[in-house]
């Protein structure tokens, strides 16, 4: 490890703490508070990984976290961002996108063959050889060579969560700006939440050399940090990301393995400026760096980045640049400025006192070097040339404002002829911007224009916050470099380091016809890679504005969208939720072996005991309903109060039969259908009292029953108060010829065939229970259905069981019941319709009392009847010997086309054959056949008939 | 996402609201043509521009109308369902 510059540079280290790790199985020694790539440049180690498609050595660009260069492998996580992540003791970290080590990789021949590897080659080259060439051997080959890391599967589960913030002003960065604008707001008495991705607050003051003593921006950073720590108003979150901002300033702040969903009624975006690279021939060279790199590895992490420099400077900060190197000890070689003139002369004069030879006019043309570079050739604007020996580039040419976030809330990027550079223009309510992403450069003029954005969204928000004024930005006339990308013709001038796209790709990418910057990206995947363009949208739209003839605002960037960068599926994941309800006898029912199954947010039996004696067990649940008696919980049933002196009236409004006249103490069907005249929902209603209709709906339709039910409510204006009282009942289906036995044995109601007909409703105690008992049911035998508070539920259900103990009552699961209904041919509503089934079609035409004046969906069933029948829901029985079995959705096929499907089908137990409803042709009538297209492909032909398979006078039900 | 403000609840997240599909003028189907009635089932005007909708708040079953501009993605206007008289509307 060489030695470190001394104190003050290192701000983020510890020099006390050394710490061990291995890149690519060689040991190396790193600091306390370095970054794994921060620890390897001090240790000599400038490759880190191998680049996207010509397999070049890469090394640090930025040292913000902000280029693809740096990712590694760490352990089992890949792409880990070695410029960021903290060194940790016995980190065992690896490049990635290598064929072989980093050092020697087989790959690096591809750097070779470039030629054969144009734009876009991937578009036009991968058709053959045979068909699925590219599913078969390129597709894997390319996924390889190209690949990002290695996933390790085996890994165990990491816990990851999320949490919502709610603040009054949510800002953005902590640099001088953002801690301005936080102070002013907090000041003023809103609540600031302060975010910034660096584990230390204070953005360029930590590494940057401004107009002023490096003391005296030492001292600002100190006052402005403590403030910010102190301040009661102020929540601070370093190390965490805003990567997104989506509608109403709610923005995701990822922080490690949480995710803060943070509410903001103001925002102020403080996100800084990205520094970017200039594209001449072998500009990704290791040791070619940007300005703000260099000052970073200094003032960070006490890193000499060169013995040797050169300096590209297209503004003002690459003088600063030449400066703080000349400080740190580095000879700087040349300062190469590509404009005709600058206007900082003060920077200039001290820069030549130090004996910087500058270079006006003049450009760097290409690097050398093999690992590393090792030399420069500058070319003057008299068409010389000159070759300078150097270990170190750092480029400062022209900055562009991090506009992600604002452009994903609705702003514009325009283009700034003076300073050449973008500018974020039209932004939208209740957001604004300060700092270098606004434009603003000099300190004071930076300082002041964040507390003008604190106090201005403090303001909004009601709170009283002084005016305030800011200086005129001195450093405005910043003069960015703008001279014209001349493509090298020999390439590997990148514009793009993670796609490893060069100028000639993008003018080739024109030149192919693809003029828009959408179709440029497409085609050639500029700003695709991890870093998302930060370093070549500036640069592609100066070409292709050149290209194309038209001005970089034109042009502008691609669309931005969320997400600002890469964000593990664990944090979007997150701690998920399950939600499920349990009925109040949910335990006995676990008690009894039931296999449970999820039916839409309940839990409910699907049959009781071992799952592998399922089949036996939903043919013996089947026979003792029919020959016994059996249980159901059906307390997952919706449930609905309808009081008022309107109930009726709105009933017969909402379903299709008759309500208003119904005499209190008579249960009757429900159909709901919608304004298109399809049936939409079923249910009962048992009019307990004249004011008052007890209403069941299914399990899955309640809740948008019941929100439709309140809707045309507020539409009718009728006198009636609709409750959802489906937690509130807990409800027993007790079914079959001994079900009267057991009502008997506990007594309290009178359950006799003449004391409590069928359809009919009582209310009453069973057991020391209030009940609402019907005597209605879905098997087609005597059945009596008890509705308790479900607080009585248990009692009633263990009440039940012991007096049905000598009759053999058994419970029965959700498969049985599925057997028995389709015996007895009832439909379930979304099973056997579909979005467009009518009454007619479903065989329920008496469901429909159409004498009414209006009910929901009566204007389009007379519509629809004008037309004749195209399809019924038909009952269908395989014969015997058929071997074939259909299943649900198979289609019936007439002349080989499609003319319907199979809605529900098993084997019945009771009839011991196949059975099942279908929708078919309305012509087909019972006694003829269909064929059903098994799932096989066989031809199944089956016999249509009656769909009350079983006990079609209704015997059995009515007794 | 997207915060509405209910008129009964105050700004909440949209996700704790529904649509309930355009507000349309009381009439009678009985007493409209064939062609008016599909009409008003199958064809939306899906208009550029401020339109009115219901809108229910879900945690609290409350029942209001939206005017929202579909153009700009802002909900303008948001009042109780006998309000309408008070914005100028007729129902």
């Amino acid at each position: 490890m060489s030695a470190r510059l001394p104190f003050p540079y290192g701000s983020r280290i510890d020099r006390a703490k050394s710490l061990s790790f291995t890149f690519e199985g060689r040991r190396y020694e790193g600091l306390a508070g370095d970054t794994i790539a921060s620890a390897l440049v001090a240790s000599g180690q400038w490759a880190m990984s191998r680049s996207f498609k010509y397999h070049r050595p890469r090394s640090v660009l930025t040292m913000a976290g902000q280029d693809a260069n740096t990712l590694v492998q760490v352990g089992s996580e890949p792409n880990v961002l070695a410029d960021t992540r903290a060194l940790s003791q016995g980190l065992d970290v690896s490049a990635q996108n290598v064929a072989g080590s980093l050092d020697f990789d087989r790959d690096a021949i591809l750097d070779k063959l470039g030629r054969f590897m144009p734009v876009g080659f991937y578009y036009r080259t991968f058709f053959g050889p045979g068909k699925n060439a590219w599913l078969k051997v390129w597709e894997p080959l390319i996924r390889k060579k190209a690949g990002l890391g290695k996933v390790d599967t085996t890994l165990p589960p990491e816990r990851y969560e999320k949490k919502n913030l709610f603040c009054d002003v949510l800002v953005v960065g902590g640099g001088p700006a953002g801690l301005s604008a936080a102070l002013e707001a907090a000041d003023a008495g809103a609540r600031v939440l302060l975010v910034d991705e660096n584990p230390v607050l204070g953005g360029s003051l930590t590494y940057a050399r401004f107009g002023c003593d490096l003391n005296e921006s030492a001292a600002l950073l100190a006052d402005l940090t403590k403030r910010v720590r102190d301040h009661a108003r102020i929540d601070v979150l370093v190390d965490a990301v805003a990567n997104g901002w989506y509608a109403d300033n709610w923005v995701p702040v990822i922080s490690g393995r949480r995710l803060y969903k943070v509410r903001a009624r103001e925002a102020v975006l403080c996100t800084g400026s990205l520094d970017q690279p200039v594209p001449f021939r072998n500009n990704d060279l290791p040791g070619i760096l940007l300005g703000s790199a260099a000052q970073r590895l200094m003032r960070h992490y006490a890193i000499l980045p060169g013995r040797r420099a050169v300096v590209f400077a297209g503004n003002r900060d690459g003088y600063r640049v030449a400066l703080d190197l000349i400080e740190a000890g580095v000879e700087v070689a040349a300062l190469v400025d590509p404009r005709k003139a600058q206007d900082h002369e003060a920077l200039a004069s001290e820069l030549v006192a130090a004996g910087v030879k500058i270079m006006l006019g003049a450009r760097i043309v290409e690097a050398d070097g093999k690992r590393h570079v090792s030399s420069v050739t500058v070319r003057f604007a008299n068409g010389a040339s000159d070759r300078i020996a150097c270990d170190l580039v750092a480029v400062s040419s022209v900055y562009v404002p991090t506009y992600q976030l604002a452009l994903q809330a609705g702003a514009k990027l325009g283009y700034d002829d003076v300073t050449a550079q973008f500018s974020i223009i039209g932004l939208p309510r209740h957001l604004a911007l300060a700092g270098s992403v606004a434009g603003h450069f000099a300190l004071d003029t930076v300082l002041a224009e964040g507390r003008k954005a604190g106090a201005e969204a403090a303001r909004a928000l009601g709170f009283d916050a002084p005016a305030i004024e800011a200086p005129q930005d001195a450093e405005r006339s910043v003069s960015n470099f703008e001279v014209p990308i001349h493509a090298d013709p020999r390439g590997r001038d990148f514009v793009d380091f993670d796609e490893d796209l060069q100028a000639k790709d993008i003018e080739n990418a024109v030149k192919t016809g693809y003029a828009e910057l959408e179709l440029v990206k497409r085609f050639s995947t500029v700003g695709m890679g991890p870093s998302q363009g930060r370093h070549s949208a500036l640069a592609t739209a100066r070409i292709v504005a050149r290209s194309t003839g038209r001005s970089v605002a034109e042009i502008g960037v691609t669309t931005s969208r969320p997400p600002f960068g890469p964000e593990k599926l664990g944090v979007l994941a997150g701690l998920q939720q399950s939600r499920f309800r349990h009925t109040s006898v949910h335990e006995h029912h676990l008690k009894a072996g039931a296999k449970m199954t999820p039916v839409g947010a309940w839990w409910r039996p699907l049959h009781y005991g071992d799952d592998s004696q399922r089949d036996a067990a939903i043919v013996a649940e089947t026979l003792a309903v029919r020959r016994g008696v059996g249980m159901l919980d059906v307390s997952t049933l919706g449930k609905l109060e309808l009081r008022g002196p309107d109930a009726g009236l709105f009933l017969d409004r909402y379903c299709s039969m008759n309500y208003a006249k119904q005499p209190v103490g008579k249960v009757r069907y429900c159909l709901t259908l919608n304004d298109m005249g399809a049936a939409i929902d079923d249910g009962v209603a048992f009019r307990i009292a004249d004011d008052l209709y007890y209403v069941t709906a299914t399990t899955g339709g309640v809740d948008r029953i019941y929100a439709d039910m309140c809707w045309r409510n507020v539409e009718w204006g009728l006198n009636v108060d609709i409750l959802n009282v489906t937690a509130v009942f807990s409800a027993f289906n007790l079914t079959g010829p001994k079900a009267r036995r057991v009502l008997e044995n506990l007594g309290g109601v009178d359950v006799s065939a003449e004391g409590f007909p069928f359809l009919e409703g009582r209310v009453g105690v069973v057991a020391g229970c209030p009940v609402r008992m019907m005597r209605i049911g879905y098997s087609g035998e005597l059945s009596y259905e008890l509705h308790v508070p479900q607080s009585y539920g248990a009692t009633l259900w263990e009440s039940l069981m012991e007096a049905g103990r000598e009759v053999g009552l058994v419970p029965y699961g959700l498969e049985a019941s599925r057997v028995l209904r389709l015996e007895k041919g009832h439909i379930i509503v979304g099973q056997d319709t579909d979005a467009v089934s009518t009454a007619d079609e479903l065989g329920m035409t008496w469901a429909l009392a159409m004498k009414k004046p209006f009910f929901i969906g009566k204007r389009s069933v007379e519509l629809l009847r004008r037309a004749p029948l195209k399809r019924r829901l038909v009952g269908f029985e395989l014969p015997p010997e058929e071997r074939n079995r259909p299943d649900e959705s198979c289609l019936v096929i007439r002349n080989g086309e499609a003319v319907g499907h199979v809605t529900s089908t098993c084997h019945s137990p009771t009839l011991d054959k196949w059975i099942g409803l279908a929708f078919a042709p309305a012509d087909a009538e019972e006694g003829t056949e269909i064929a059903i297209k098994a799932r096989n492909g066989a031809m199944i032909r089956a016999r249509v008939v009656s769909p009350h398979f079983y006990d079609a006078g209704n015997n059995r039900q009515e007794v | 996402m997207k915060i509405m403000t209910c008129p009964l609840n105050g700004p909440r997240n949209i996700s704790e609201f529904s649509c309930f599909g355009p507000v349309h003028a009381a009439f009678d189907p009985a007493q409209v043509s064939d062609a008016e009635w599909t009409h008003y089932l199958f064809h939306h005007e899906n208009k550029a521009g401020v339109i009115r909708e219901w809108w229910r708040h879900t945690p609290s079953n409350y029942f209001f109308i939206a005017e929202r501009n579909t153009v700009t993605d802002e909900i303008v206007a948001t009042y109780g369902p006998h309000d309408r008289a008070a914005q100028g509307v007729s129902a």
